[in-house]
């Protein structure tokens, strides 16, 4: 199902954090959103998964307005891994993952047989199978975080929206996780902080400055050295991957006296 | 339209069946392991019977001891409206009229003092939260006080006071969720900070009224009402006392999984179709009538409320079809005790029920702490 935000902005306290943001996501794409700190990438999302009311513009899921559809319709369609990952009761892992079937069950109604598989089958396939019991507070982060991707699977959606799901994980859990992403055949869109990573893992993916979009292409288009130096503020080459030929940024730490395009931070 | 990700096929270890092919019979596997844990009944069942038994052994203890047959007898008598020898009468009354509904009262008040507080946990995201975090036990202590010293309300008679701090609880927390609510939506932080801001304000205005207002009946009423005690109860309260805490916490329970939901921040809630203010709002109207009622009967009992969905999330999980099963049963028989110490322990004296409550509850809860890796919310 093809996710559209439109003319999307948010206003609180007389700040706008995003401006008139228009993207599209088809069905069945993984779109990638890069920004620096503060870009309003979280505060898009947040209006996707419906924490949030836009200011103005809106949501489109497939051809419905997404602020149309009452809370637990659009929780059917739209799976969300958010920042506020953080859980205060002591839930089984099990357990925490079974809530990701609320939109689907009427009040306290206990799960089926086919939605126990379902829980147990995105257990295993984030490799959170053997925590199924343990506490959720006793995890580490990166294996919460894998909890809360399965617990946004259960829920079945067509759409999974993600704020960061890398945070914590270790690296083969990143490459697992985005690869899992791509192969899913639902539509994403994903925020994410390592812009080689968003390059392999994204069809598109989509700049974020000041709540601006700045730009948005496949990565090949937008990863260019330019726009990492004038949006983020760093110099980096651009190299392609030597296998799959997707552009990767080397990053120096400070700007190389060599490389006469290196210019100071804004 | 794309498949659901979980029924993908795909590289994973998973050898399972696809969503939608379900084995007839499949053996007892890990995924049957999910529907094990969600069986409260037991338990639940379990203390029911330890909660008759208590009631029955708490109505004959007493200044004057009455044997649990006898109790038994009476009480049967006073509800198949049987009789009784002519020199029992003495006795059957103060089985009937006098205990019965102390010791009832005391149950209700321990069912419905745990269930708020396990609402209130969860929907304000606070361990430390209990039933009175939103003013309004203070709010039903300037009620009852206000009514005392005015004389208002003289027209309901020795329910006026009940009455008074019934409304100063609902007024209280009107008060509290109109100050709280803002733009950003009832935040569980602030609805917990201007709680207890408000409590402060209220013990103000009640100081000040026992301050100006001379003779000590002000005085005693805030007394009362801050201790807590069962010792004003009668049959002729108990059965709207009885009807709204035990709508009170069957509406509770009922709202389980949403209650689960908003223990995982409003953030998620709204990812999983629920929408917490809205929620918040609803369960603020039912935990308000509850306290309130409970307050107006039998005055703010602390503990309880704090330290029971503690001990029972330490026993049943987290989980609140669970823990809002088990926490009612299990309050009940812990406040049907606690009275019953409270009225025995020092005779013909009482102890204010809040200090025994304290007095058993924290060692106890220490000592669990302890024996179990229990958390709420972090290390």
């Amino acid at each position: 199902m093809n996710l559209g935000l439109d003319g999307l902005s948010v206003v609180t306290d007389g700040r706008a954090l995003v401006r008139d943001l228009s993207l599209e996501a088809a069905d069945g794409q993984v779109v990638g959103l890069v920004g620096p700190n503060g870009s309003g990438k979280s505060t898009a999302l947040r209006c996707v998964y419906r924490a949030l009311r836009p200011s103005s513009g809106t949501v489109w899921v497939g051809d419905d307005d997404l602020f149309r559809l009452t809370p637990r319709h659009s929780a059917r369609i739209i799976a969300a891994l958010t920042q506020d990952g953080a859980v205060d009761l002591d839930f089984t892992v099990e357990e925490l993952v079974a809530l990701g079937r609320t939109p689907h069950r009427q009040g306290n109604q206990a799960l089926d047989r086919r939605e126990r598989e379902l829980c147990e089958r995105a257990m295993r396939r984030m490799d959170v199978h053997h925590l199924a019991r343990r506490g959720v507070l006793t995890l580490s982060g990166g294996e919460r975080q894998r909890v809360l991707v399965a617990r946004a699977l259960v829920q079945e959606p067509r759409i999974l929206v993600l704020d960061e799901p890398t945070n914590h994980l270790d690296i083969r859990h990143q490459v697992e996780l985005l690869s899992l992403l791509r192969g899913s055949g639902l539509t994403v869109l994903v925020v994410l902080h390592d812009l080689n990573l968003a390059a392999a893992a994204c069809d598109r993916l989509a700049v974020l400055s000041q709540g601006r979009l700045v730009t948005a292409g496949t990565p090949h288009d937008v990863l260019t050295a330019e726009l990492v130096r004038d949006v983020f503020g760093v110099h980096a080459d651009v190299v392609p991957h030597p296998l799959t030929g997707d552009p990767q940024l080397l990053y120096s730490l400070s700007p190389s006296p060599l490389n006469g395009s290196a210019t100071p931070c804004p | 339209m794309s498949p659901p990700a979980t029924s993908t096929p795909s590289a994973s270890v998973d050898g399972a069946a696809p969503a939608g092919a379900q084995p007839p019979e499949p053996p007892a596997g890990p995924a049957d392991r999910l529907g094990s844990r969600t069986g409260s009944a037991p338990a639940c069942a379990l203390l029911l019977v330890l909660l008759a038994v208590s009631v029955v052994l708490a109505i004959g203890m007493g200044p004057a001891v009455i044997a649990p047959d006898d109790t038994a007898r009476y009480l049967w008598a006073a509800l198949s409206g049987g009789r009784i020898a002519a020199d029992e009468v003495t006795a059957y009354q103060i089985v009937w009229e006098i205990r019965t509904p102390r010791v009832l009262l005391a149950a209700l008040v321990g069912a419905g003092l745990s269930a708020v507080g396990v609402a209130i946990q969860a929907m304000v995201r606070n361990a430390l939260a209990d039933p009175f975090v939103l003013g309004v036990s203070s709010g039903a202590s300037v009620g009852a006080v206000a009514v005392t010293v005015t004389g208002g309300l003289a027209a309901l008679g020795i329910h006026a006071m009940s009455v008074g701090a019934f409304i100063g609880a609902l007024a209280a927390s009107l008060l509290v969720y109109a100050a709280s609510a803002g733009r950003g939506g009832l935040s569980p932080l602030r609805l917990v900070l201007t709680g207890v801001a408000m409590s402060l304000g209220f013990q103000a205005v009640m100081s000040v009224i026992v301050y100006l207002v001379p003779g000590s009946e002000a005085t005693s009423t805030v007394l009362y009402w801050t201790m807590g005690s069962f010792g004003a109860a009668t049959w002729g309260a108990l059965p709207a006392v009885t009807a709204i805490v035990l709508l009170g916490v069957v509406l509770l329970h009922r709202r389980s999984r949403v209650l689960d939901v908003m223990a995982l921040g409003d953030e998620t809630a709204a990812s999983l179709g629920v929408d917490p203010d809205r929620h918040r709002k609803s369960l603020l109207v039912v935990v308000s009538l509850l306290t309130g009622a409970m307050v107006a009967t039998s005055g703010a009992i602390g503990f309880v409320g704090l330290v029971m969905p503690h001990l029972v999330r330490m026993a049943v999980g987290s989980t609140h079809a669970r823990v809002l099963a088990v926490a009612p049963p299990a309050g009940a028989v812990f406040m049907v005790w606690v009275d019953l110490v409270s009225r025995t322990l020092v005779a013909p004296r009482e102890l204010p029920l809040g200090v025994i409550t304290a007095l058993v509850g924290v060692p106890v809860f220490i000592v669990l702490m302890r024996r179990r890796a229990y958390m709420f919310g972090g290390r």
